[in-house]
Order: structure tokens, then sequence, then C-alpha cells
């Protein structure tokens, strides 16, 4: 008699941890994790006060050369700051402001993408008026704008960048509500009785979520890079606030002389950070979002 | 025909006319606008003189009215700074923003392009790696970075290159590769996706079958269709450049409108930012106006389906 073995799905497949995926970008998402680490624990894990210098010792070089010490790992910058210990609290702003500003942003754009694209109508025409216009306005300029109305501090760019940046949520949201609109769960949501604000809350939000997450991590990449040439035009996080957009400012006065510590190693963070928040969001979108992979 | 570029134009003026509420709104509900228009260090009475002078104690509609006869009068204000019409000033800068935009979008054409067909013609190739990897760096690394990696290394390493100012051509190429980049990647990506599309039609597949050689095939027939959006993107990132470079001038104190806007901030000369701020909007606006109505008149369809 023949032994009938149940079928058996690849389990392997099914049940695999999402770090296992194909092509999940481990080293990116480690790079984030460690700074989003060192962010949280920047009290802990900077050797000196980030804000305090003495003018006896500044323009240290790096430990490997001479006249460096490993006291100052990195070298000191024109006041006598740690640069080592600037970049660790500056992790903090970059992530506070940029996680902050992106979520600011995406709650806005969807919310108002989500009303656009399910209510139609005037509020449509009304949404998408103010977002062609605002997307008309190159980001960086509006943003300088705003930021030289209402002055620089760290939450005023968070707000400002909020509202620079909503406008390309409510986008692409409102594209995917209107194909959602037509299908049958919404239309029986509808003969069902179900209010408007119900069936957005309840049926239309948790389908367009996954986009949503996949430009959130799109545009951290984005609104970091904002952030740092604001601050690097004065007009971002106000001194003396560790930011690495405005150590790089600061330390371009030395470039010329060879202080080259001071603009490298702050260029070096907001690029390992952008890149793998792009790398990571690519990653996403093919991942989560057949619909976005052309974006 | 007439009614679809009826329509276009009337969008673009309500765009316009959004775009001029924004910039009114935002400076006068988010704070004092007399503390941005006035020079800082003014008496108090001088202040209150200002704010009637400005009109600032009417009501609203009527202030935006004043604020939109002025603007189509030409009139955006004096700077505080070099006490000359803000319009004036725009016009001296304006050639060196044109210059820069102008070989920067060459650099990024020469770079964009031909990485963008080795791509599609080699799908997965090690060009078309290369060129992801080209072209997300593009994207992800801030301008000022480049920059002063850059200087860092063609002006104080080995001494070849001017690290700011301008004159000759040399200033040029480091602040025009450092924008030309950036756009470079989106028309490598634009020249491949639209290669890759014009690779799978028919027209393609008869000219192989001919036998033409695939160098005539790719260089001549598939090339002069899949260039047509590259070009058109090149046509409206040519105004975008004019209007983005605040980072890049900044860098290399090059002196063009984005220069004049960073001198707007730090002199705190409002008219100026906001002077740089709506002709900039209004520029992208129009350009945009202008690839719509060419877009319908190439293109039927798009007429048509709207």
């Amino acid at each position: 008699m023949a032994v009938i073995t149940p079928v058996t799905t690849d389990t392997v497949a099914s049940t695999a941890p999402f770090w296992r995926l194909k092509g999940f970008p481990v080293i990116p998402v480690s790079i984030l994790l460690l700074i989003a680490f060192v962010a949280v624990f920047a009290d802990v894990l900077a050797p000196h006060d980030p804000q305090i210098g003495s003018l006896a010792r500044r323009f240290k070089p790096p430990f490997w050369l001479e006249g460096g010490s490993l006291v100052y790992p990195l070298g000191t910058d024109h006041v006598g700051r740690d640069v080592l210990s600037r970049l660790i609290f500056g992790a903090r702003v970059s992530m506070v402001v940029g996680i902050t500003a992106v979520l600011v942003a995406g709650s806005i754009g969807t919310l108002l993408g989500i009303m656009s694209g399910y209510l139609g109508g005037w509020a449509d025409q009304v949404v998408m008026r103010i977002t062609d216009t605002w997307l008309a306005l190159p980001a960086l300029t509006f943003a300088i704008f705003l930021a030289a109305i209402v002055g620089p501090s760290e939450l005023n760019i968070i707000l400002i960048l909020g509202l620079v940046y909503w406008t390309r949520y409510a986008r692409v949201i409102r594209g995917e509500v209107l194909s959602l609109k037509q299908r049958e769960f919404v239309r029986l949501a509808v003969v069902a009785g179900c209010s408007s604000r119900l069936i957005m809350w309840r049926h239309i939000l948790p389908n367009v979520i996954n986009s949503a997450i996949v430009l959130a991590t799109l545009m951290l990449g984005v609104v970091i890079v904002t952030e740092a040439s604001l601050s690097f035009l004065g007009v971002g996080v106000p001194p003396p606030k560790p930011a690495w957009g405005l150590m790089m400012a600061d330390g371009k006065k030395g470039l010329m002389v060879g202080y080259w510590w001071l603009t490298v190693f702050p260029g070096i963070c907001i690029m390992l950070m952008v890149l793998s928040a792009n790398l990571l969001g690519d990653w996403l979108r093919v991942k989560l979002d057949p619909q976005l992979r052309q974006l | 025909m007439k009614q679809y570029i009826a329509r276009r134009v009337g969008y673009s003026l309500l765009s316009l006319f959004l775009l001029s509420v924004t910039i009114f709104l935002f400076v006068r509900v988010t704070g004092d606008p007399v503390s941005l228009l006035v020079e800082p260090g003014a008496s108090p009475e001088d202040i209150e003189n200002i704010r009637r002078q400005l009109g600032l104690d009417q009501p609203l509609w009527e202030q935006y009215w004043h604020f939109m006869a002025s603007l189509f009068a030409g009139d955006l204000g004096q700077s505080f700074y070099y006490r000359v019409p803000v319009l004036d000033l725009y016009f001296q800068r304006l050639p060196h923003s044109l210059l820069l935009a102008a070989v920067a979008m060459a650099l990024s054409l020469l770079i964009g392009i031909p990485s963008g067909i080795l791509a599609a013609v080699r799908v997965d190739g090690f060009w078309d790696s290369a060129g992801k990897i080209f072209a997300l760096l593009g994207l992800s690394l801030p301008q000022f970075w480049v920059g002063l990696v850059l200087i860092l290394f063609f002006s104080v390493y080995l001494g070849w290159l001017p690290s700011s100012g301008s004159g000759g051509v040399l200033h040029l190429l480091m602040p025009a590769f450092t924008l030309g980049w950036y756009f470079a990647a989106a028309h490598m990506r634009l020249t491949r996706s639209s290669m890759l599309e014009v690779l799978g039609s028919e027209y393609i597949k008869l000219a192989r079958l001919k036998g033409l050689p695939e160098a005539l095939v790719i260089g001549k027939h598939a090339l002069k269709n899949a260039l047509i959006p590259v070009i058109t993107l090149a046509g409206i990132n040519l105004v975008v450049m004019i209007n983005v470079a605040v980072v890049v001038e900044t860098v290399f104190a090059w002196p063009g409108i984005g220069r004049l806007l960073y001198e707007g901030i730090t002199f705190r000369d409002f008219p100026v930012v906001q002077g740089v701020v709506i002709i900039g909007g209004a520029m992208i606006v129009m350009v945009n106006l202008l690839v719509d109505i060419l877009y319908a008149l190439i293109d039927p369809r798009i007429r048509l389906e709207s």
C-alpha cells in the first residue's frame, strides 16, 4: 500500500523572518540601527561635552596624525570641541528631525490624500491644486523661505519640512485611493451603510499604509539631506547644537588651511545615513508595493 | 485642442494665484511682517511709520491687492543690503546662473545619456550596476558634501582648480559637476527606461531582422525615439537648476541667483528672499505649462484623454 505523504509547502519560505528575505539590505539596516543606537545613548557614549570646548586645544587633528591624541580621537574644531562627541550628538539631531519630520509630512499627506481621493469633488480639487502649486516650488527654496520667516529652531525645522514634503504623500496616496475606491470591498461597505469616515478609516487607510511606509523610508533620506542643507546655509538647527550640516558649515572655513577632519567626518555620517535610508527604501518599494515600482 | 490649452492655462493661472497667496499669507500670518520688512535696528517710530506706509494696518484682502498690484508692476521691493530694487539684482545675477546651469546640464547629459544607453543595452551587466551605483550616489550625496570634497581634493590637495569665485572656465568645472551629478542620475534612469521601452518595439525588431548592425540599430533607430522624453526632462531641469543651485553656489561662492538667496538669508534681507522665491516658483509653473502644451501638440492621445 502506497504511503500517502501529506503535501507540504515550502515552510522555509513562508515562515522565514523578514531579515532572511531575498536581497534584504543587511548593511544599510545595520548602519541605520547603529545610528539610532548612538542617538539614543549619546549621553553615555560621548566622551566629552559636545557644546563646551576650550580654545587652548582647538584644531587638534585625529589621533593617527601627528599632534593628535586618543583623548580626542577625531580631533577638535575651531573652538576646541571634541568632533567625535559632536558627531554622536549630531546623530540624535538627525534622527529626531528626520523621523518626526517624516511623520508630520506623512500624516498630513496621507490624511489629505485619502480625503482627496475618496471624497472627490471640491475637496479633491482644493487639495490637488495646492499640491501642484507647492510642488512647483523647489523644496529647498521653499524651506529656506519658511525658515527665513519663522526663524530657525529644531521644532520649526520639523514643522517646515513637514509642510514642504506632505504634498508628495498626498499625490501618491490619492492615486491609490482612486483605484481602491472602485474595488468590491469598498462598494460593499457603502451598501452595508458604512459612513464615509468609517470607510476611509477602516477600509482605505489599512490598504494604503504599505505605500505610506515605503514613501516614508524614501523620504527619510530626502529630509535628512534637506535638514543638513538648511543647517549648512545657517537657517537650520541653530548653533551651538551639534547638527552634522552645521558642523560642515563651520568646518568649511578651515578646509583651505588643511583642517579637513571638520568637514569630512560629518559628511561621511550624512552620506552613510542617507544612502542606507535610500537602499532600504528601494528594497521595501520592490518588496511591499508592486504599484510603486515605477516610481 | 483649444479647450485643452485653455484649461492648462487656467490651471497655471490658478497655480500662480495660489503661489502668491501662499507666499503672502505665510509672511503675514506666521509672525510680524514688519520685523521682516524693516531694516534691523530701526526705531519704534520708524517701525510704526513703515507699518502705516506698507498698509499693514489695513484688512488682509486690501493688503493682498496692493501686494499683487506692485508684483504686476514689476516691483518686488528694495533690497536692504544693496539698496537697489530686487528685480535689478535678480537680472544682474541671472546670467551667472544661466551659465552654470547650461554647463551643468551639458555635463549631466554627457554622463547620463551614454551611461543610460549602456545600462539598457546590457541589463544587469557591469555598466548597468555601475550606473545604478553612480545614480544612487548622485541622488543621495548632499551637494555641499560633494562640493567640499572636490575642493579638498582638486584645490587644497592637488591645487589644480580655484576653490571659489567666477571668472575662467576652470572656475566653472567643480560647481557645474556638483550640480550636474544630481541631475545626471535622473537623466540616466530616464534614458535607460525609455531605451528599454523602445528596444522592445516592433520597428526595432524589424531593423534587426533586416540585418542592420547592432550599433546602427541602437545608435540611430532606437536612440532617436528614446531621447524625446530625456530632452523634455532636460528642458524642465534647466529651469529647475537655476532655482536649486543655492547650496552649490554657496559652497563655491558662485555669484548667481542661489548665492543671492543665501545673501538674502545671511543679511536678513527679506525682500530679496521673497523675490527669488516668487520668481522661481513662477518660472517653474510656466515651464510646466509649456511642456504640457508642447506634448499636447505632438501627441494627440494626451489632449483626447482629458
